[in-house]
Parts: C-alpha cells; sequence; structure tokens
C-alpha cells in the first residue's frame, strides 16, 4: 500500500519511546511535582484482624511541617471505592473505605493519613498517631470454614460463581475412570519495579480536579472519580506519565488515589504519595491464590467426558475495583484447548484477612492453566498414556473452529476464532527436537541426574472490545498525532500504535506522535488491560488512519489534477503510484490547504484529520503451548531451568521484537510464580514477605534465554489487521509447564501440587516419597 | 527532624550546593534536591538496584548512603552517560537490543554496567551474568539486557 517509510506492519524497529529513557529523562510519577505541594504518608493497620477502638493523630498534628492528619472520620462522607464496572449490590459491603472504618482487616489497612510539608516530616508524624485496635482472630485460609466478615452477620463467604453446561452427574456416573486432584496455586503478584504514585491536584481557576501518576485504565478511573466526589466528568481529568510497569496491578483505583484527590479539594494544594517498598508489597494488590479440587470423568482412550471443579479464591480482605474478574474467569477459561462435553466449575469467592486480591498479567490462566494441565498429565498418567498422546485425544481441531462455548470470559461469550492446536504443538516438539531431548534426559537420569521435561497448552483471550476510538490529525509540517484512549504500562503501546498508523497512512512511524492516557484529550478510552490495546486501539487508529489517508488523497487529486486512484502515498508525500518523480504533494502541503481559511477546503470538514472507531462482537482467542526442562538438586531442592520453549500463534505480529519482548518478560513473571514468589503469612496474619530479601522476584542468574516460536498462521477473523494480543502468552503457561517438567525430572507423577514449587517443598516431596 | 547541613555535591562534574539533614539519603538528595530525577527508588533497601549511581567510579546503592557521606565523592548518573545529544554506547545497545520496557529499572542497570565495564572491559560473559543479577528488572526477563551489556562491551573494546 505504502513505499519505504520505516516501520510498517511486521518490522522490528527500535521503539519511540526509548530515547528519553535510557537518558534519565523519563517522567515517572516520583518525577511528578508542583509548587506549595504536601507530602502524604499513611498510618496502616498493624493487625490482620481488628476492632478499631481508637485512632488518635492528635500529637502528629502538633508537628513541626505538619499540615493535617486525617482518620475516617475527617472524610466520612467520601464512599467506599466502587467496581470498575459499576454497581454490583451482591458486593457493595464487602468494598474498601479510603480510611477504615470500624474494623481493620489485614496488615497494611489505612487508618490514617499524614500531610506535611516534606516526605520525611510525614513519615516522622505517622509514627506519632496513636493507633489502637482491639485484636480479632484472623482468617487466613480460603478453603476453610467461612466466617463473618462483619457485625451485620455477612459471610466471608461474598458469592458462589457457577458456569457450566451439559449433565455432569450423568457423565461422571457412566465414566471408565474418574481422576481427582487438590492442586494450589500460591498468592503473589505483580510487582512492578516503580512502586505506585498519586499526585492529587485541585486547580480552583478552571475548577478541575487533576490526578497525575494515573496508569491502566485513567478513563475508566475519572468515571469512578467524578462519581465519588460528586462532580461532573468535565471537572476530573487524570494524567499519565511514564508507567514503571503495571502488570494489572497498577492503575486501578486503590484507597491512596481517593485519598489524594480529596486532600487536593480540601486543602486546595497539590498533595503527592508515594509508595514505598514495603508498603507496595502488603497494600498493592495481590493475586494468585486458589485451591481447587478437580475431577475429570474420561472413557477407556482417555477422552474427557466431563470436568468438575470446586475452588476456592482467596480475595483477602475487600473486593476492590475488580469485583469477580478473576475467580469468573478461571471459571470461563478453564477447559483451555480441550474439548470437554460436560463442565461445571464452581467458585467459592471468599474473603480473608489478608491484602485484597485482583488480576495479575494472565489472571485467571495462570491459574487454570495449571491446574487444568495438572489434570491432563494425571489423566494420563493413570490410564498409562503418553502425556501429549492423551493432549492429542482432547484437543479442539481446526475443523471445530470457530467453537463457542456456552461460557462467559470478562463478560463476553466464549467462541474460540481459529487456530490448529495440535499442529502448533508438533512444530514447538519439532523446534525442540523432543525425540532426541527425551533420550538424551533419559540418559542423563540413568547417570543420576534428576532432569526432565514438560510441556503445557493454553487457550489465551485478547482483545476485549466493544469498541475503541483514536484520532489521528497531521499538522503543516506533516507531523502526525494519533490520540487514543489507550495506556503505555511500558509495554510499547506508542510505537505498536505509531506503526499501524504510519502504515496505513503512508508515513515513517517516528514521525507519528501517540497521546495516551490524557482524558483531557479524548472522551473515551479502554486503557491497556486484558490484552486489549493492540487488537482494538490498534484497529481504531488503523481506521482512522485510512480516513485520514482518503481525505489526503482526495484533497491531492485536485491539487495536482490527477485520478485518486493513481495516487499513493509514500514517506509522507503523494505523488502518481506509477512515477518515482513528477508532480507531487506533501502531507503537510495537504494540511495546510485544508485550513478553515483556505478557498481549497472546499466542502469538506478543515484539518487533515479523522475520528477511526472499531467495533468488535467477540474476543480473539490466541493460542500457544510452553515446553519446560528442568534439573534439580536433590540436595538442596532448588529447580534450574535448562531450556525454555514458547510457541505461541499471535495471528500477525505487529512488530515481532516487542512480541518478543512480552513473551520473554512474561515467562520472567510466570517462572516467579511458578518457582519462587509467594506472600506468606504467619498464623496471626502477619505478612512475611516485606521486603525484597523475602519475596523473590527473579534474577538474571535464575532466567534462562527463552527459544520462541512465534507463528502467524491464524490471523484472527476479527480485526481487519489479523492482530491478537501478545501481553500474556509468555506467563500462563509456566506453571504447568515447569510442574510436568518436575514431575519428569523426579520421575515421580503427580509431585507437584502446589505453585511455587519452592526448594522446601521438592525437599518435602522427596523425603516424602523417601 | 534535625538540623540541616549544608554540603556540595559534585554530580557529573557539577557542584551543587544543597541544604540536608544528615539522615536525607544520597537517592533522595540526587532527585529532590539537585533535580536530577533520572536516579530512581525502587525499593529503598538495597535490593533492587534502580537507584545504582557511580561514586569514584564505583557503583553504589544511592538509597543506601546518606548524601553527607558522598561530599567530596565524584558521584556520576545516568543524566552524565551522554556526550551532549551523543549517546553512550550501553545507551545505544540497549536501545537497538530492546533491553527496557517501562524503562524504570534501566538508569541504575546502565550505571551498574557502566561502572563494571570500566573496571573490567574484558569481563566474561558468566561474571557478566553474575554482576547483573544484582539488580531487578521486572519487564524484560534480563537476556536483552544481558545482550545489549555485551555489545556494548565489545564495541567500547574495539574502539580503544
Amino acid at each position: 500500500m505504502t513505499g519505504a517509510a520505516k516501520g510498517r506492519i511486521g518490522e522490528s524497529v527500535a521503539r519511540i519511546e526509548d530515547p528519553p529513557l535510557v537518558a534519565g529523562r523519563g517522567r515517572f510519577a516520583g518525577d511528578i511535582g508542583f509548587p506549595h505541594q504536601l507530602h502524604m504518608r499513611i498510618v496502616r493497620s498493624p493487625y490482620a484482624h481488628g476492632r478499631i477502638v481508637k485512632v488518635d493523630a492528635g500529637a502528629a498534628r502538633a508537628m513541626p511541617g505538619v499540615f493535617a492528619a486525617w482518620t475516617h472520620e475527617d472524610i466520612a462522607e467520601v464512599p467506599p471505592i466502587d467496581f470498575r464496572e459499576g454497581r454490583i449490590e451482591k458486593y457493595e459491603p464487602y468494598r474498601q473505605y479510603a480510611l477504615a472504618r470500624d474494623r481493620v482487616r489485614y496488615v497494611g489497612d489505612p487508618v490514617a493519613a499524614v500531610f506535611a510539608d516534606d516526605a520525611y516530616a510525614a513519615e516522622d508524624a505517622a509514627e506519632a498517631v496513636l493507633v489502637e485496635i482491639e485484636e480479632l482472630p484472623a482468617l487466613l485460609d480460603g478453603a476453610a470454614a467461612p466466617g463473618r466478615f462483619d457485625d451485620a452477620g455477612r459471610s466471608t463467604e461474598a458469592d458462589v460463581v457457577r458456569q457450566g453446561y451439559g449433565e455432569v452427574d450423568d457423565a461422571f456416573a457412566g465414566a471408565a475412570h474418574v481422576i481427582e486432584r487438590e492442586l494450589v496455586v500460591g498468592r503473589h503478584s505483580g510487582v512492578p519495579l516503580e512502586t505506585r504514585g498519586a499526585i492529587g491536584r485541585y486547580d480552583a481557576a478552571r475548577d478541575v480536579l487533576e490526578l497525575h501518576g494515573a496508569a491502566k485504565v485513567p478513563h475508566r478511573n475519572r468515571e469512578a472519580l467524578a462519581r465519588m466526589f460528586d462532580r461532573p466528568l468535565s471537572g476530573v481529568h487524570l494524567f499519565e506519565s511514564h508507567v514503571g510497569g503495571g502488570f494489572g496491578v497498577r492503575g486501578e483505583l486503590y484507597p491512596e488515589d481517593v485519598l489524594v484527590c480529596a486532600a487536593a479539594l480540601r486543602f486546595g494544594r497539590p498533595v503527592k504519595w508515594i509508595e514505598d517498598r514495603l508498603e507496595h508489597l502488603v497494600a498493592t494488590n495481590h493475586s494468585r491464590e486458589q485451591r481447587h479440587r478437580i475431577r475429570a470423568a474420561v472413557d477407556e482412550d482417555g477422552r474427557l467426558l466431563a470436568i468438575d471443579d470446586t475452588f476456592f479464591h482467596d480475595q483477602g480482605a475487600y473486593i476492590r475495583t475488580h469485583a469477580a474478574r478473576v475467580i469468573t474467569m478461571t471459571c470461563g477459561i478453564l477447559p483451555g484447548p480441550y474439548k470437554v462435553p460436560h463442565y461445571r466449575a464452581t467458585g467459592h469467592f471468599r474473603l480473608t484477612n489478608k491484602t485484597p486480591a485482583a488480576t495479575y498479567r494472565s489472571p485467571g490462566r495462570f491459574e487454570s492453566t495449571f491446574v487444568r494441565e495438572r489434570l491432563m498429565d494425571a489423566i494420563a498418567d493413570e490410564l498409562g498414556l503418553d502425556r501429549l498422546e492423551l493432549r492429542r485425544r482432547n484437543a479442539v481441531g481446526p475443523e471445530d473452529m470457530p467453537y463457542a462455548l456456552p461460557l462467559v470470559v470478562l463478560g463476553d461469550d466464549v467462541e474460540y476464532d481459529n487456530g490448529d492446536y495440535v499442529g502448533l504443538l508438533d512444530k514447538a516438539l519439532a523446534k525442540i527436537g523432543w525425540e532426541a531431548l527425551g533420550s538424551d534426559l533419559a540418559r542423563r537420569r540413568a547417570s543420576g541426574e534428576a532432569v526432565g521435561a514438560g510441556v503445557s497448552m493454553f487457550v489465551e483471550k485478547s482483545g476485549l472490545g466493544p469498541s475503541d476510538g483514536a484520532r489521528v490529525s497531521v499538522d503543516t509540517t506533516g507531523a502526525v498525532e494519533l490520540v487514543t484512549g489507550g495506556a503505555s504500562l511500558g509495554q510499547g503501546f506508542e510505537t505498536a500504535m505509531a506503526q499501524i498508523c504510519a502504515d496505513a497512512l503512508g508515513v515513517d512511524y517516528r514521525r507519528v506522535r501517540v497521546v495516551h492516557g490524557q482524558t483531557e484529550r479524548i472522551e473515551f478510552g479502554i486503557g491497556a488491560h486484558a490484552s486489549r490495546a493492540t487488537v482494538m486501539t490498534g484497529s481504531a487508529a488503523n481506521e482512522a488512519a485510512l480516513l485520514v489517508r482518503a481525505k489526503a488523497l482526495d484533497v491531492a487529486a485536485e491539487l495536482l489534477q490527477a485520478p485518486i486512484d493513481s495516487l499513493d502515498i509514500r514517506d509522507g508525500v503523494v505523488r502518481r503510484s506509477d512515477s518515482a518523480a513528477g508532480a507531487s504533494v506533501t502531507l503537510g502541503e495537504i494540511a495546510a490547504a485544508l485550513a478553515p481559511t483556505k478557498k481549497t477546503l472546499g466542502g469538506r470538514a478543515p484539518g487533515l484529520s479523522a475520528e477511526g472507531w472499531f467495533h468488535s462482537d467477540h474476543q480473539t482467542y490466541p493460542f500457544g503451548c510452553h515446553i519446560a526442562v528442568v534439573r534439580i538438586d536433590r540436595g538442596t531442592g532448588a529447580v534450574a531451568v535448562e531450556r525454555y520453549l514458547v510457541a505461541y500463534d499471535i495471528g500477525r505480529a505487529v512488530n515481532p521484537m516487542l512480541v518478543e519482548g512480552q513473551i520473554a518478560g512474561g515467562f520472567a513473571q510466570g517462572l516467579g510464580g511458578a518457582l519462587f514468589e509467594e506472600f506468606v503469612y504467619d498464623e496471626r496474619g502477619q505478612p512475611q514477605s516485606v521486603t525484597f530479601a523475602d519475596y523473590l522476584m527473579p534474577t538474571a542468574r535464575e532466567v534462562p534465554g527463552i527459544e520462541l516460536l512465534l507463528c502467524e498462521d491464524a490471523p484472527s477473523p476479527r480485526n481487519p489487521l489479523g492482530i491478537k494480543g501478545a501481553g500474556e502468552a509468555g506467563v500462563t503457561g509456566v506453571g504447568a509447564a515447569i510442574a510436568s517438567a518436575i514431575d519428569d525430572a523426579l520421575q515421580i507423577p503427580g509431585a507437584v501440587t502446589r505453585l511455587p514449587a519452592t526448594p522446601q517443598r521438592i525437599k518435602a516431596i522427596l523425603a516424602d516419597r523417601g | 527532624m534535625t538540623a540541616k547541613r549544608a554540603i556540595t555535591l559534585s554530580i557529573n562534574g557539577r557542584k551543587y550546593d544543597v541544604a540536608v539533614e544528615p539522615r536525607r539519603t544520597l537517592a533522595d538528595t540526587i532527585r529532590d534536591e539537585c533535580g536530577q530525577t533520572g536516579t530512581h527508588l525502587g525499593c529503598e533497601h538495597g535490593v533492587c538496584g534502580a537507584c545504582t549511581v557511580l561514586l569514584d567510579g564505583e557503583p553504589v546503592r544511592a538509597c543506601l548512603m546518606f548524601a553527607v557521606q558522598a561530599e567530596g565523592r565524584e558521584i556520576r548518573t545516568v543524566e552524565g552517560l551522554a556526550e551532549g545529544e551523543a549517546l553512550h554506547p550501553l545507551q545505544r545497545a540497549f536501545i537497538a537490543h530492546h533491553a527496557l520496557q517501562c524503562g524504570f529499572c534501566t538508569a541504575g542497570f546502565l550505571m551498574l554496567a557502566a561502572g563494571v565495564l570500566e573496571r573490567d572491559p574484558e569481563i566474561e560473559d558468566e561474571a557478566l551474568r553474575d554482576v547483573l543479577s544484582s539488580n531487578l528488572c521486572r519487564c524484560t526477563g534480563y537476556q536483552n539486557i544481558v545482550k545489549a551489556v555485551r555489545a556494548a562491551a565489545d564495541e567500547m573494546k574495539a574502539r580503544r
């Protein structure tokens, strides 16, 4: 369609984002400041559960540099933080107030806020706030009997979420084999390198409340803040700057975001809050903790007849912005790449006295893939079948596509769009040399080493609709601006969007400035979550750029006196496509010709610009498989990953280098959850993982390079570019593949029933089996 | 709160006269008093390495030092890596090898690598990986960081 400009779709060009970031010129939340700002420090509950007897901030208020100190009574009119999707009546009693009222429910629950001229002074004063709490018994196990959440006697079981179809009980009654397992995924989370930060500012001159340091879903948070503070949308704006990683946890609306806004409104001074790491590990959303009791009914040949899964989702102390998203997703995506004729999932949504939980990269899929793939391994092991052969027998085939299931994921009916799941598995096995690898591992095991390989398969979901819009405009210098309601968390959003826009329009991608996360600039926006951005915002950008292209060609045809279909745009210049020389006009000149004052405008709308919209009925379903090769030190129980292959069909890669980066980074996080990272609590609910010395994120020592097989065999039929999301492919299958490989290395089928598989747990497995 | 002390810090060859409490960390002082916000704070307990700067050529955690301890020493931060608009080989290699995503840990890795390569230009792959394992990155999975530092090391060696 276009000429030799750089950065077309499919090219691994360098990122637009990088130059300021490598030069120390980024602008992260901590780098934002306003004159006369106050610094906020939160006083947090030291108890996991208790009744608030007294919070006395008097001494703190009297300290030098302190401007104010708040307890719940000071902001009693501020409602608890709502769900992103709006009202869900049955969960409302479980919402969190910005400052705890009557009870504290986890160590870290905010009970007071101190505001001072300096961050050090605020921290000093916070220590002077007297908090008297009558400790209550802490409920720390989501699978134990529910207790009372509040004095009204509400249960700590907020809900039982059910999904399924078919006649599950009949299928089990007639099955040749029933295989049952209890499987646990540990509590861990995104833990971005930049802690959270929020700067509230009230601009009295314009009557606008501003929240800086926004991320992920600025438009949705703007709506929520407008509701909470009873302000019109036009009187609330969010501003995203650089964001030091999100992974699902950052950018949700938290108590601290509400507090800096409330304080900015009340005090008329900007209020800045930067989370410290200890706070982050107890205050920012945790994730993943689930205990599954799952059973499968299979026939003599190992074909699945039914799956019945009962699981306990440890939500922590409150239901935050995501409401039941993770538990619902777990139910909806658990069948994955296999045909399950009858299915029942029963998720117990349980509150406990730990940090509230919500989404973390690949929510519900990391967990359900671990559980489902462990179950598949167990079936194969019990029936004496090869683990891969069992998967082949049960996989959804290309002839079954589109494959609809009466299940719901993110409010969307599940319908896999396309793909050859077994075909991708075969390619992956060929790439890693599965046969040779198997004999090599067997030889090494015979000589005493504990080495093994494991495979996991999964279906991802991406590109949640229903709609997103974008605006493209070209100025008189030929510079392009793409305004989106998307968000950048460091994933390369600007570059990907610039490439899509540049490709459609016919310019170099470096000419495109991408705006994101600025509610002042665009009315609607979906932000960046659920691997939606490239599919939805990218498709909208493509649409807008094509409209601008059409408008440019229309004007150029008039200026150059040439038929439209003889013209092409190359590197920002319009000329006849059959000649490299000859008359031409630049996009900048066309923009000038479209000025409101120009006769050349004709009957057209002024400006070389357009707004494009993309609508989608269904998500797209990329898919993949992971292969892990591990070596275990029987002495220490430590697991080392020798090789790791990720095979993934992305439909179409906008920038393969960025896709590979997403997958490699996702793998490292998955590895953390599989082997190292866990939020541990003692019996009174005191968190034990409150520094990076206790919460072990993988380093360059633990993370091997991955082998990547990136396929574009199944472009999505659900958007014009054929793209599917990439953000979560590296994470989803890691726990499952590593667990399977550990079984193989130890030659103990079903050895791993719980993640993370820490050295202590591996040692316990070895001790158990003598 | 304690009385402030007047000190002079030398950052990237420029003198900064500041008054700080003795308890104020070097990282906070570099960022807040001297306005050099390229140095980031990721944990404030010396593990993540995002705040790594060079002190007389040695990589140190700026969150674990007080500003008053850095008086009279030569501090180098990420802002001092480039010469004018010409990026340092490490900076160029980080871009070329996609060694950053969110960019928050990047300054720490760049300064760690710069310090190590100046001290040991011939560093072997294993030792290099060992050194780089002293900082945390949550986005990249590290391979591209290792590749970028290796590429920059080779380029810097060829230039000498």
